[in-house]
């Protein structure tokens, strides 16, 4: 079973599910370090709050009676998204902004403490256990069979590549076509230039916040409709490695973070399911390292010339 | 004022949103499934606060403080006579309760201390006119304050070398409180340590717990297989940290900044993992027990020792008393941070600690003068690396207990807190700030849970208020003419 071709199928699947959350968190990291190059490390608790918000606006339809499923997931899509990205905004507005211009490493420690902040401040609220959802719909496609073994393409999975290549698509298009796109393209390159030819930089990076958050909160959806068990704690590990893709990818680049998460994803499928499950976390991390060693700008990042 | 009425409508707006499904809905376990419980009292309480108290700020920034002063003063004395008289009363209905506007009295606390503030201050205002950019008024009186801690540091320093040496002795020495002190002088070695990797030399190590873990395991198992003691294991722990720093320093090293401090974060998750999953070695997340506990020159601190020993109360002729043996660990503890500050302040003059700043400083310039950046760099994640490893083994034999759990990245971040907050680089900053962030949380133990919410707003505020650092005064180590203490 475990060299036939259809468990490798198997694996790929399930490592494009994991890659499409890793893949939408990590466009948030990218976006946010292209525009002003710091690593909001508190990424991956938006990431874990907009999995919460999803679960409670889950609850409460059921409360209400709205228990059509496409429905409710389109609620439920819109009101995460749009709850979440406000924190997105407040975090940036309140922990970073005033530190924008201050050493560098004021900004990762302040991020670093607003992790911790929201990691309790969730805890608190809404307690420490982790919170099981049942599955909302299941069956399938059935791909190909080998035995008693079947591969199947669930309509989940289905549903969760939709929504990332459709989020994915919308957002090139946003930072391509429109004029907000055109100021965060600007700003990244020069963020006092693109001030003086009257681009407004304070809302482009609180958007580019917004925008972040909002993908994560989709993330967060996905992570919650697939594995069922979320907890205050699921930020951290998720987050890292969503950076780890980021930087895979070549960070400050939309398409190298949505390479870098699929490429996670999978790498970390392929390990559990050929290797061990115990030390899929290594890999990650060691993927990260090697990469960083040999190629530090990342698959499709550009060079970063030094300037003394 | 209708742009001010607009103002706090949308903060409270803002609130609304954040607290809409957080704060508003909680999730309650019940057998078979998930159950949601109401809370928008809380989500109501706290729409007021944040409409009114945006509302007198806006007017105090107009100028106009006179109602924030007048309410926010009103309001803040029914607060506190509420939550003076609400865990007393038994009367029922608890009128004083179900008044008070938070479910969470702590929150209740909290309101009233930012209302009491925010009165204050609207109070000053109209006595002396607007402050003028207050922000900058108390960025100078710490900078003042961190310039002269630097100058009168040779006054400074002794006093609390002296009070350091003394605690035990003085009546507020109980049990806990030198358990409480043995932390804290812990986390202040733990920052003199990494103070030398991001100090001095500018690397950014967000797995420092990594060579902390290393030196622990190192000293349990050496202890606990071969029946070694503290004192014999200590090097040989210190060395075995070094080494891992090394080896994890030496792919690393091209690496700059924020990608340093990832990568290093990364290493550090992945020793634990190791040590979580390495069972044969490891005895995986169950931990290593029975731990010895050091010894006083040979003489354990038990009150009946083994055949053919001598214990440490009956060898001084003192009757026994377990808090003999949690005096002598702070003993241990603190002779051990001051070797590692006197270490980083006399490394700092010699060769290799001047080039670690200049490699802070600008590594291309500093290389073309001949500094090579690899095996100073490595130098730098070795020796920190080894302080980790000793304070990891103190650790070690201090709790008699050890399992992965305590090495999670939260204790890096707290490391790295506490070495950027009390100042880069400032040694006298690093024991403010350890006391700040381990002993006043661990002396409020009663608000438990709020404590990890606190620590995490601490690190956010104080950043915000010195983005450097609380004690942010950096003398230069050499100066061209002069002999260093001279003013120019």
């Amino acid at each position: 079973m475990l060299g036939t071709f259809e468990y490798f199928v198997d694996q790929t699947i399930n490592g494009l599910t994991l890659g499409s959350i890793y893949a939408l968190i990590a466009i948030g990291y990218t976006l946010v370090y292209g525009i002003i190059g710091m690593i909001n490390f508190a990424h991956g608790e938006i990431f874990m709050i907009g999995a919460f918000h999803a679960l409670i606006a889950f609850l409460v339809l059921g409360l209400i009676g709205i228990t059509w499923i496409p429905l409710a997931i389109l609620i439920v899509l819109i009101a995460t998204m749009v709850l979440t990205s406000i924190y997105g905004w407040t975090l940036e507005r309140v922990a970073y902004r005033p530190l924008r211009g201050s050493p560098r490493l004021a900004a990762l420690i302040t991020a670093i403490g607003m992790s911790i902040f929201l990691q309790n401040y969730v805890q608190l609220l809404q307690g420490a256990r982790n919170k099981p959802m049942q599955q909302l719909f299941s069956g399938g496609i059935e791909l190909m069979r080998e035995g008693d073994y079947v591969v199947t393409l669930s309509y989940l999975q289905i549903f969760i590549f939709l929504l990332t290549i459709t989020l994915m698509t919308v957002l090139t298009l946003i930072i391509h076509r429109t004029s907000l796109g055109r100021s965060q393209r600007a700003c990244e390159q020069d963020r006092g230039m693109a001030a003086l030819l009257g681009v407004n930089v304070d809302r482009t990076i609180s958007l580019t916040f917004v925008m972040g958050a909002a993908l994560a909160a989709v993330a967060g959806l996905i992570f919650l409709m697939n594995y069922g068990v979320i907890d205050f704690y699921i930020g951290f590990l998720a987050g890292i490695k969503a950076f780890t893709a980021a930087v895979l990818g070549g960070i400050g680049s939309v398409p190298g973070a949505m390479l870098g998460g699929f490429l996670i994803g999978l790498i970390e499928a392929y390990w559990s399911g050929y290797f061990t499950v115990e030390y899929k976390d290594v890999a990650a991390f060691s993927i990260l390292v090697l990469v960083l060693i040999f190629r530090p700008t990342g698959l499709l990042g550009s060079p970063d010339i030094e300037k003394v | 004022m209708r742009a001010a009425l607009k103002e706090s409508g949308l903060a409270s707006l803002v609130m609304l949103a954040l607290m809409a499904l957080m704060v508003g809905v909680r999730i309650a376990d019940v057998p078979g499934g998930l159950e949601i419980q109401w809370r928008y009292a809380d989500v109501i309480a706290a729409l007021v606060s944040v409409f009114f108290g945006r509302l007198g700020l806006i007017l105090m920034r107009e100028g106009r403080p006179m109602s924030m002063a007048v309410v926010g003063g009103v309001v803040s004395v029914v607060l506190l006579v509420l939550l003076v008289i609400a865990p007393i009363s038994d009367a029922e209905p608890h009128w004083a309760r179900a008044a008070l506007p938070f479910s969470g009295y702590v929150v209740n606390v909290l309101l009233l201390i930012v209302l009491a503030a925010l009165s204050l201050r609207a109070v000053a205002i109209m006595r002396r006119g607007p402050i003028s950019a207050p922000s900058q008024a108390s960025e100078s009186v710490m900078d003042r304050i961190s310039a002269s801690v630097q100058e009168y540091s040779r006054y400074i320093v002794p006093f609390l070398l002296a009070a350091a040496i003394l605690f035990p002795f003085t009546p507020l020495a109980d049990r806990q409180m030198v358990d409480i002190a043995i932390l804290v002088v812990t986390y202040v070695m733990l920052g003199w340590g990494l103070n030398i990797v991001v100090g001095l030399a500018g690397l950014l190590d967000l797995g420092y717990v990594a060579f902390y873990a290393v030196g622990a395991y190192a000293y349990a198992l050496l202890a606990t297989e071969m029946g070694l003691g503290f004192w014999l294991c200590l090097p040989f722990a210190g060395m075995m940290a070094a080494l891992a720093g090394v080896i994890l320093g030496f792919p690393v090293l091209r690496l700059r900044g924020d990608y340093l401090a990832i990568v290093t974060l990364g290493f550090g998750e992945m020793i634990r993992i190791i040590l979580l999953n390495w069972y044969e070695v490891t005895n995986g997340p169950d931990g290593i027990s029975g731990i010895p506990r050091p010894t006083f020159f040979g003489l354990p601190f038990v009150r009946s020792p083994a055949e053919g020993v001598e214990s440490f109360h009956s060898f001084f002729g003192m009757t026994y008393a377990p808090i003999d043996r949690i005096i002598f660990l702070y003993y241990v503890i603190l002779v051990m941070a001051l070797i590692t500050n006197q270490f980083t302040l006399r490394i700092r003059k010699l060769p290799v600690g001047r080039a670690w700043e200049a490699l802070r400083e600008d590594e291309t310039a500093s290389q073309s003068l001949g500094i090579n950046p690899r095996n100073t760099k490595l130098t730098a994640f070795g020796i920190g690396a080894m302080f980790g490893g000793f304070a990891g083994s103190f650790f070690a034999t201090r709790q008699g207990f050890i399992s992965p759990e305590s090495f999670t990245f939260i204790e890096s971040a707290v490391i790295l807190a506490i070495v950027v907050l009390g100042g880069m680089g400032s040694q006298i900053g690093v024991v403010l700030a350890a006391i700040l962030l381990i002993g006043l949380p661990e002396i409020f133990r009663e608000l438990q849970e709020f404590r990890m919410l606190a620590f995490g707003a601490a690190m956010v505020l104080i950043m915000i208020w010195r983005p450097r650092g609380l004690l942010a005064f950096r003398a230069p180590t050499i100066r061209l003419f002069g002999n260093g203490t001279g003013k120019r």
